[in-house]
């Protein structure tokens, strides 16, 4: 079977790309930076973080580059002074909605959230923040989930889902009372699905998910096993 | 089934209806119910009976007759009676007999409530029992299906619907003819899905409940003309769970068309099968989004995912489906009766046909109506409405629901289009009106609608979770006079971002309430944030409780 072969132009360049590449992927291959949260290469797309919105000409509408497909002559902003603002909001509201105080974190230095910030030149957050009494549980043997720290990015959902086939971790609530939750909220510790497999861990992009016994700033994540399992499946995702 | 015995059942019910010289109609649609208008369809029924004319009078619960306001309503003959309570039954059985209406109860048909509206969607709200198939049989109901299936081709009643001009009705307004067209053409695995979106969920709106308490079986037959024509053959029914009488009559309609072979498998003896199954919402406003409606109906969490692909190429279960909205069905058998020209007839240039809107607020007559679309905002409010009771000044009308905006009085002669709306900052919305006098405070109103958007924001992308959230805390504060003139500045950034990156619909349009009253209210916005003072009376401050 052969798949149609687009060009377009994102940010001036010519391009082309296979018709089932998304933006982002196209970007990616190209070396254009497009900053995002929730997506994670080997996982399926939900567009829920936003901060990959781009512009298309012709279109009023912002389109997130991750779940938005290629299409023959589009012309793809992916940085503007107003996607600079836009994005930066963004974080400023994934701050102001948790606890991210990364002077105290075990993931200090290795956050993608923090990482974003800076590179994004977010230098306060304009909204008083909004601090919820969240709980950790520590039931594990081996890991923890600080639900403080958590975005939402439903990364551990689906690495849990789609690539361990367990399905331990899941969402529940709704609204800013939404939290990820284990085995239909059972401390993890006592999940009968868990297989202890980490990868929930390593794929979480701040502190809310580590390892027992990391202090500040020791928790990095490890992710080379995603992309060669995903290799190893073939090309099916 | 075939339109010889349509027709028959038809005539029969009709002979039958005559069989009685007397009918008395009882509302029993939620509305009415509620007012007690149960207690007065079984004391009617009880005096009929000791009155000895069983035989001569009839007494049927019927839907939604309009004037809500008004309710328990009955029509007694061509009477039509307003609050009625049980106690007044001796007296409207006696004037069965004597001839002469009880004037204390009458309402007044000739008011403009009753005679400015035009109506095609609730044809049949307030005659028919919704309970017996029959009864819409005889009303010419299932006709227009019957002929479809046996007679046009599926691409000659897409023709009609796109010659009708209709827009969708669920709020967009997006033309139905070519959302049907492009689900007729969409091809891959050949299995394909019909969606009755009735999980109707803005504050103050209840016009898919009246349509599917009162007339069930027109939704059911537009669904089937729609699959006919898009090459579907199971159908599902989203309705939400706080429905209960819309439900059951649903349910009752379902059986009865299946028996009749109205649905189901082979169609009036043709090829042609439709299966609908009624699924209930949880209560969640966010599953009258398309695809969060669509993954609810899958039994999954109802959140939106992006779209594209939209539901016409991938819906229900990665099949391409169609997906409408109730009022939107409910047009269908008539214009495939009529004819699509008919229909393009009514309304306005780019506004085919008629509305239904649902009136609640500060407006002495409350209910539903329906109006052809282009009608001036004034002559709903003042003409239809009565205007604003207790003799106080309008202030805004509110369209739309949580995704609409406040239009204030400067625009009360903007004809009401899906165009015209927009243009001030408005939707359509799927039909509801809230009207708001001198007495309420449109920051206030604005808190309520964010805090709706932000307590049914299902919380998958970050502007919508956590933007509304900051939104309703600044307009919290506002309200409480705890805030500095910056706060607006930072209100109105917000909106932009929350607009501009949300995923779907509920947050694409949860700051419209508060950007329109920005645009058409700002100096009370100001007089909260500046001067501490709320100009309507209805925020309170807490130094100013102290001084008094």
């Amino acid at each position: 079977m052969s798949t149609a072969i687009k060009t377009f132009v994102i940010d001036g360049r010519d391009v082309s790309a296979t018709a089932d590449q998304t933006i982002l992927a196209v970007a990616r291959e190209h070396g254009i930076f497009i900053p995002s949260l929730c997506n994670l290469q080997g996982l399926h797309a939900v567009g829920a973080c936003r901060l990959c919105v781009v512009e298309v000409k012709g279109a009023k509408k912002l389109f997130p580059a991750c779940t938005t497909a290629i299409d023959e002559g589009m012309e793809v902003t992916t940085d503007s002074e107003r996607l600079q603002k836009y994005r930066r909001t963004i974080l400023e509201l994934l701050f102001s909605e948790r606890n991210h105080i990364c002077s105290v974190c075990v993931t200090n230095g290795n956050c993608e959230l923090q990482s974003l910030a800076q590179k994004l030149d977010m230098t306060h957050v304009h909204f008083p923040y909004l601090y919820p009494k969240l709980t950790v549980d520590a039931s594990h043997e081996r890991f923890v989930v600080d639900h403080n720290r958590c975005i939402l990015c439903s990364r551990c959902i689906r690495v849990c889902d789609e690539i361990e086939g367990a399905h331990t971790w899941d969402m529940m609530g709704r609204g800013i009372d939404c939290r990820v939750i284990t085995d239909l909220m059972q401390p993890w510790g006592s999940s009968e699905t868990c297989t202890s497999c980490g990868k929930c861990v390593h794929v979480c992009p701040t502190g809310a998910l580590s390892e027992k016994g990391k202090s500040v700033a020791e928790m990095s994540k490890r992710r080379q096993f995603l992309p060669y399992l995903t290799l190893m499946r073939g090309r099916e995702r | 089934m075939t339109s010889e015995e349509l027709q028959e059942i038809a005539t029969t019910e009709k002979e039958k209806q005559a069989q009685h010289p007397h009918h008395i109609c009882v509302c029993t649609a939620a509305g009415c119910l509620s007012a007690g208008s149960g207690d007065v369809k079984k004391a009617l029924e009880k005096e009929v009976l000791e009155a000895g004319m069983k035989d001569e009078c009839h007494v049927k619960g019927v839907g939604c007759m309009g004037l809500c306001s008004a309710g328990p309503l009955i029509t007694v003959d061509n009477t039509m009676y307003r609050d009625v309570k049980p106690e007044d039954s001796t007296d409207i059985v006696r004037s069965l007999e004597d001839g002469k209406p009880v004037k204390r109860l009458r309402c007044d048909t000739s008011a403009p409530f009753f005679t400015r509206q035009s109506k095609i969607v609730l044809e049949n709200s307030g005659f028919i029992d919704p309970e017996r198939i029959e009864d819409y049989i005889a009303a010419g109901g299932y006709s227009a299906l019957l002929s479809v299936v046996t007679e046009k081709r599926p691409g000659e009643v897409l023709e009609q619907v796109i010659k009708s001009g209709l827009r969708g009705r669920g709020g967009a307004g997006y033309p139905t003819g070519l959302k049907w067209s492009t689900v007729a053409k969409a091809q891959n695995s050949g299995q394909k899905y019909v969606i009755c979106n009735a999980d109707e969920g803005d504050p103050g709106a209840f016009m898919d409940r009246a349509v599917l308490e009162s007339d069930p079986h027109r939704v059911l037959e537009g669904m089937a003309i729609a699959a006919y024509a898009v090459g579907a053959n199971r159908g599902y029914i989203y309705v939400r769970a706080e429905y209960p009488l819309a439900v059951k009559h649903l349910r009752t309609a379902i059986r009865q068309a299946e028996r009749l072979e109205l649905l189901g498998n082979d169609v009036a003896g043709t090829h042609f099968t439709f299966k609908v199954e009624a699924r209930l919402g949880a209560g969640a406003f966010v599953c009258g989004e398309e695809t969060a409606l669509i993954n609810s109906v899958e039994g999954k969490r109802g959140t939106p995912r992006p779209r594209p692909p939209y539901p016409a190429q991938e819906g229900l279960w990665g099949h391409p489906t169609l997906i409408n909205n109730v009022e939107t069905f409910a047009n269908i058998a008539p214009i495939l009766r009529n004819g699509g020209e008919w229909f393009s007839k009514i309304g306005t240039a780019k506004s085919k046909g008629t509305k239904v809107f649902a009136l609640a607020g500060r407006i002495n007559n409350t209910g539903l109506i329906e109006v052809p679309m282009g009608i001036p905002l004034r002559e709903i409010i003042y003409d239809i409405g009565g205007g604003i009771p207790d003799g106080r000044g309008f202030k805004a009308v509110q369209t739309g629901g949580p995704s609409g905006g406040c239009i204030p009085s400067d625009h009360l002669d903007l004809p009401v289009d899906y165009e015209s709306l927009a243009k001030v900052g408005s939707i359509m919305g799927s039909g509801g009106m809230i009207v708001t006098d001198e007495g309420s405070c449109m920051v206030d109103v604005a808190k309520f609608f964010i805090e709706f958007c932000m307590s049914e924001s299902c919380g998958k992308c970050v502007p919508c979770r956590v933007g509304t959230t900051h939104l309703y805390h600044l307009l919290e504060r506002i309200c409480a006079g705890d805030s500095e003139e910056r706060d607006l500045a930072t209100l109105e950034e917000l909106c932009d971002v929350v607009r501009n990156t949300s995923l779907c619909g509920l947050g694409q349009s949860a700051p419209n309430p508060i950007m329109s009253t920005l645009h058409y209210f700002r100096d009370e916005y100001q007089a909260h944030v500046i001067e501490k003072r709320c100009p309507a009376g209805v925020c309170h401050f807490a130094d100013q409780e102290v001084k008094a």
